[in-house]
């Protein structure tokens, strides 16, 4: 461990000739196990898999010659716990701390790949080697978590090795304010916490606004169940964070920033702390930065876990210390923000671009992505696809090739049905719109928005109607009441689509649905309420006839809506073996060894066990 | 500075940047609202007073309560748009307060029998936020908040906690558009009134703000002795003023 610096960084020499002897000091030759150690991989142990590496290395005398290095997120969490040896770039996943033995003596020291430790395609079956040759990398671009699962989050002489703060320095030394913001707005960057609005924008506005006092705030409330890429970045590579915010902080002209980070996640704040004190040590933060004149420091403020309090006003008044509620803008956070104050607030992974805009250049930037959308983004891709993780792609990728080409497809042969793109708020895109380019212009036509990036693939067990109750539902109790539109308007939508699902469905419900779903949208104080009919409108645009099917002949034909199907069993199919009849509760089904059996309607209980567990698919919905 | 601005085909000059709705009721031209007040902050939760806005060739529906006006917009507040907005609104109100009068009548002008949406509730509340925010911007007491998040917000004491903060001024009740709170004397000092909206009850304090010697039980103090030393001040100002 590091003591107290003494020395501080004070000019933009001494920043690199510190960045040469950390590099001078490293041994390439060196054998460095890289292991995760967050959220997702630490609740799988990583940490006890560390401490027995360390033991094993000891025993067999290998302190010198073998380091471990704890990492941030690889994106791959199903896979976890992750680990990764270096300079042979071995890869293993499902890490167990009895594994540990067989690691450092196969591995490390004879020099041999355990074979059950690597990963194995679910489809093709073929084993992985290394990390780089892994297929859900390979077509990934990993430019804005490049450090995560590569760095240790926790040492900031790390990520200055990895040429972290260059950006900074560059900045300080050979720009203007101005022309800061001005390469942000050349480049593109738009911000990915969910508006999609152009960050320079943004920064040039609150620049101009009149006032000595300014902040930045970056938003890592990351509300939307099921995502955490926000969470990833945080963990695994917080200093890019602060130094987007240093950046943004010279820009604007501010000299004081925030972290609004919920308080469910802990190791998140844990690394932003350690990253704030050490970049504080070093001189990174605090008075006269880089002797460029600039003073700018950063405080950390802990959410209290509601998803409205991510929206920009909301949380600006939780940081004020009050309820987090939307207020009405005009006026915007970068005239009238924090404490009256004119405010830059940005989603941390924008913080993350600003970094690679100015080491790379304006023009760098904008050749990747689309017209209208540039970069990368980061997704999180769940629900039935083979891998799921966070993916980095370049925008404009198609939804075919995140979800077939790096999720590999769906599971146990099933087809696809819809992507849920955006959160709770977003909408389902079906499979005739699978080759559409993911940016925010495609996804906004397609009735659909980016959000904050959660990707939540369905199969054709998913019934549509059902989800759009579940994300109504979810955002009834999400709301924060305050407007008439949003709260009144879920209400409504909520006890409609309850009464579809259960079979109370009437003629005029779509029309209903319709009407209050766009008057939501053009009506709601916040961008809760302004999203939050688009899982409504996007089934119903896709999916009417599953609606049809709901209120008219009173069928679910995924087998989801208890009220609206049966379960049969086809006698073709069906070979006897017993399985299902053993293991109904209701002891509904009926039938004799090798002979075809049958479901008595009356006492079945619609639980779905015989359904999961018949591997002929003998029993059908109907 | 002045600028002109032209709402419904009337030209007025009005300050650059207040909101719409002076600049509309300066023309003389009347928007509906349920929770906007001269005396308190924009709030912007009825929508009700949705205009359409023509600025730089952008056409677009803002909230007038809120929205400043700028020298060259024109301002439109009887589109088939924003009626249709209205009537939306107020059919959900309907739904939600089917008793209460003001509701009735809003409904009634728009020719509206009853409302489309068939979740009805008995609410007499519309979480307007006027009594709320009279309490605190005005009055200065902040004896009511508003508690809770989506569909089970409701007015309440701050943190729900019992609280005895109210000075029985009787604004929440002046202010009220669907009139659901009441003063009523208090039993045992008949000369305090205190402030009752169904279930919710305000008991003004008996001992006139003295809480070192407060009667009641010790956990009570313990939990409300912020929130009364902060009032103290608070409401010291507020009776000298008068
Ligand atoms: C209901 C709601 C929830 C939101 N939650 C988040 C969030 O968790 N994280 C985030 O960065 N932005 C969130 N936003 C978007 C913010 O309001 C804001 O637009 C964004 O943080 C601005 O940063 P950006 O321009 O970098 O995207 C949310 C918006 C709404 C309406
Ligand atoms: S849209 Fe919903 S969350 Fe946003 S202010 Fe209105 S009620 Fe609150
Ligand atoms: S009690 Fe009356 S004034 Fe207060 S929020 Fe409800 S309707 Fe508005
Ligand atoms: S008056 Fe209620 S939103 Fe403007």
């Amino acid at each position: 461990m590091r003591g107290k610096r003494l020395q501080q960084i004070r000019t933009i020499a001494d920043l690199e000739s510190l960045r040469e002897s950390i590099l001078q000091k490293r041994d390439s030759g060196k054998t460095v196990i890289r292991t995760c150690i967050s959220t997702g991989c630490r609740a799988k142990k990583s940490v006890k898999i560390i401490d027995g590496l360390r033991n094993e290395i000891r025993k067999h005398g290998l302190q010198d010659q073998v380091e471990i290095k704890k990492t941030g997120c690889h994106g791959f969490c199903e896979m976890g716990p992750i680990l990764v040896v270096e300079p042979e770039n071995i890869f293993y996943c499902r890490v167990k701390p009895e594994d540990d033995v067989d690691i450092v003596s196969k591995t490390i020291i004879d020099g041999n790949f355990i074979k059950r430790l690597q990963w194995k395609d679910p489809g093709t079956r073929e084993h992985t080697k290394y990390e780089r040759t892994l297929p859900v990398y390979i077509k990934q671009k990993k430019d804005i978590s490049f450090n995560c699962g590569k760095i240790d989050p926790t040492d900031i002489e790390d990520y200055i090795a990895s040429g972290g703060y260059s950006a900074l320095g560059k900045a300080l030394a050979t720009m203007t304010p101005a022309e800061v913001v001005e390469t942000v707005v050349a480049s593109g960057l738009r911000g990915r916490g969910g508006g999609g609005f152009p960050t320079g924008i943004k920064w040039r506005i609150c620049s101009a606004a009149p006032g000595d006092i300014k902040y930045i705030i970056a938003n890592g409330d990351e509300g939307d169940p099921g995502a955490f890429m926000d969470r990833s970045l945080m963990e695994g590579d917080p200093h890019s964070i602060i130094e987007g915010m240093i950046i943004g902080a010279f820009a604007i002209g501010a000299r004081q920033g925030f972290i609004y980070v919920r308080q469910e996640y802990p190791i998140a704040i844990e690394h932003l702390s350690i990253a704030i004190q050490q970049a504080e040590e070093y001189g990174l933060l605090g008075k006269d930065i880089l002797g460029a004149g600039l003073d700018f420091t950063i405080k950390i403020d802990r959410g209290a876990g509601a998803f409205v309090c991510g929206e920009e006003t909301a949380l600006i008044i939780s940081i004020e210390g009050r309820s987090g509620t939307p207020r009405p803008r005009p006026p915007y956070p970068a005239i009238e923000g924090l404490w009256g104050k004119p405010t830059v607030l940005n989603n941390v992974e924008t913080l993350g671009n600003i970094t690679k805009i100015l080491s790379k250049g304006a023009d760098w930037y904008s050749n990747i992505g689309t017209d209208n959308s540039k970069g990368t983004k980061i997704f999180s891709l769940v629900g039935k696809v083979r891998n799921t993780g966070l993916v980095e792609v370049e925008m404009g990728t198609t939804l075919r090739e995140i979800i077939f080409g790096i999720g590999g497809g769906i599971r146990k042969g099933k087809r696809f049905k819809a992507v849920q793109t955006g959160g709770p708020s977003g909408g389902c895109i079906p499979i005739s719109k699978i080759d559409m380019p993911v940016d925010y212009d495609s996804l906004r036509d397609a009735g659909a928005i980016m959000g904050s990036g959660g990707m939540i693939v369905m199969d054709e067990s998913s019934c549509m109607v059902d989800l759009a109750r579940y994300f109504i539902h979810f955002l009834l109790f999400e709301s924060c009441g305050k407007c008439i539109p949003c709260r009144e308007g879920l209400k409504q939508m909520h006890h409609i689509l309850t009464n579809i699902c259960e079979g109370l469905g009437e003629r005029g419900d779509i029309e209903t649905l319709t009407e209050l779903g766009r008057f939501m949208t053009t009506t709601s104080l916040c961008g809760l309420g302004g999203t939050a009919s688009n899982p409504v409108l996007s089934t119903i645009r896709y999916f009417r006839d599953e609606y049809d099917a709901h209120i008219y002949n009173k069928k679910c034909r995924a087998g989801v809506c208890k009220n609206l199907f049966e379960y049969y069993i086809d006698e073709e199919l069906c070979n006897g073996c017993t399985l299902c009849k053993v293991k109904c509760p209701e002891k509904a089904i009926t039938g004799k060894k090798k002979k075809p059996h049958m479901i008595d309607p009356q006492k079945c209980i619609k639980c779905g066990i015989c359904y999961s567990l018949c591997k002929l698919e003998a029993i059908r919905v109907r | 500075m002045k600028v002109p601005i032209i709402v419904d085909g009337l030209r007025v000059e009005i300050d650059q940047g207040t909101p719409i709705i002076n600049a509309a009721r300066k023309a003389g031209v009347f928007i509906p609202t349920l929770c906007y007040h001269e005396a308190l902050k924009p709030y912007g939760s009825c929508r009700l007073c949705m205009v359409e806005v023509v600025h730089d060739k952008q056409r677009r529906l803002v909230t007038s309560c809120n929205f400043p006006a700028e020298g060259g917009m024109e301002v439109f507040t009887d589109t088939s748009r924003v009626r249709q907005i209205r009537r939306m609104i107020v059919e959900l109100l309907l739904a939600r307060c089917p008793e209460v009068l003001m509701i009735r009548t809003m409904a009634k002008q728009m020719g509206i029998e009853s409302s489309m949406f068939k979740k009805r509730e008995a609410n007499e509340c519309i979480l307007c936020g006027l009594c709320v925010r009279f309490c605190e911007e005005v009055v200065g007491v902040s004896a009511i908040g508003l508690a809770n998040r989506g569909i089970d917000r409701e007015v309440a004491t701050p943190f729900k906690v019992a609280s005895d903060v109210c000075i029985g001024c009787g604004a929440c009740t002046y202010i009220c558009p669907t009139g659901c709170i009441e003063m009523v004397p208090d039993e045992k000092t008949p000369r305090l009134r205190r402030m009752k909206m169904g279930n919710l009850t305000l008991v003004p304090c008996t001992n006139n703000y003295q809480c070192e010697s407060c009667p009641r039980e010790e956990n009570f103090l313990a939990e409300m002795k912020n929130v009364i030393t902060e009032f103290r001040s608070t409401y010291r100002r507020f009776t000298e003023k008068k």
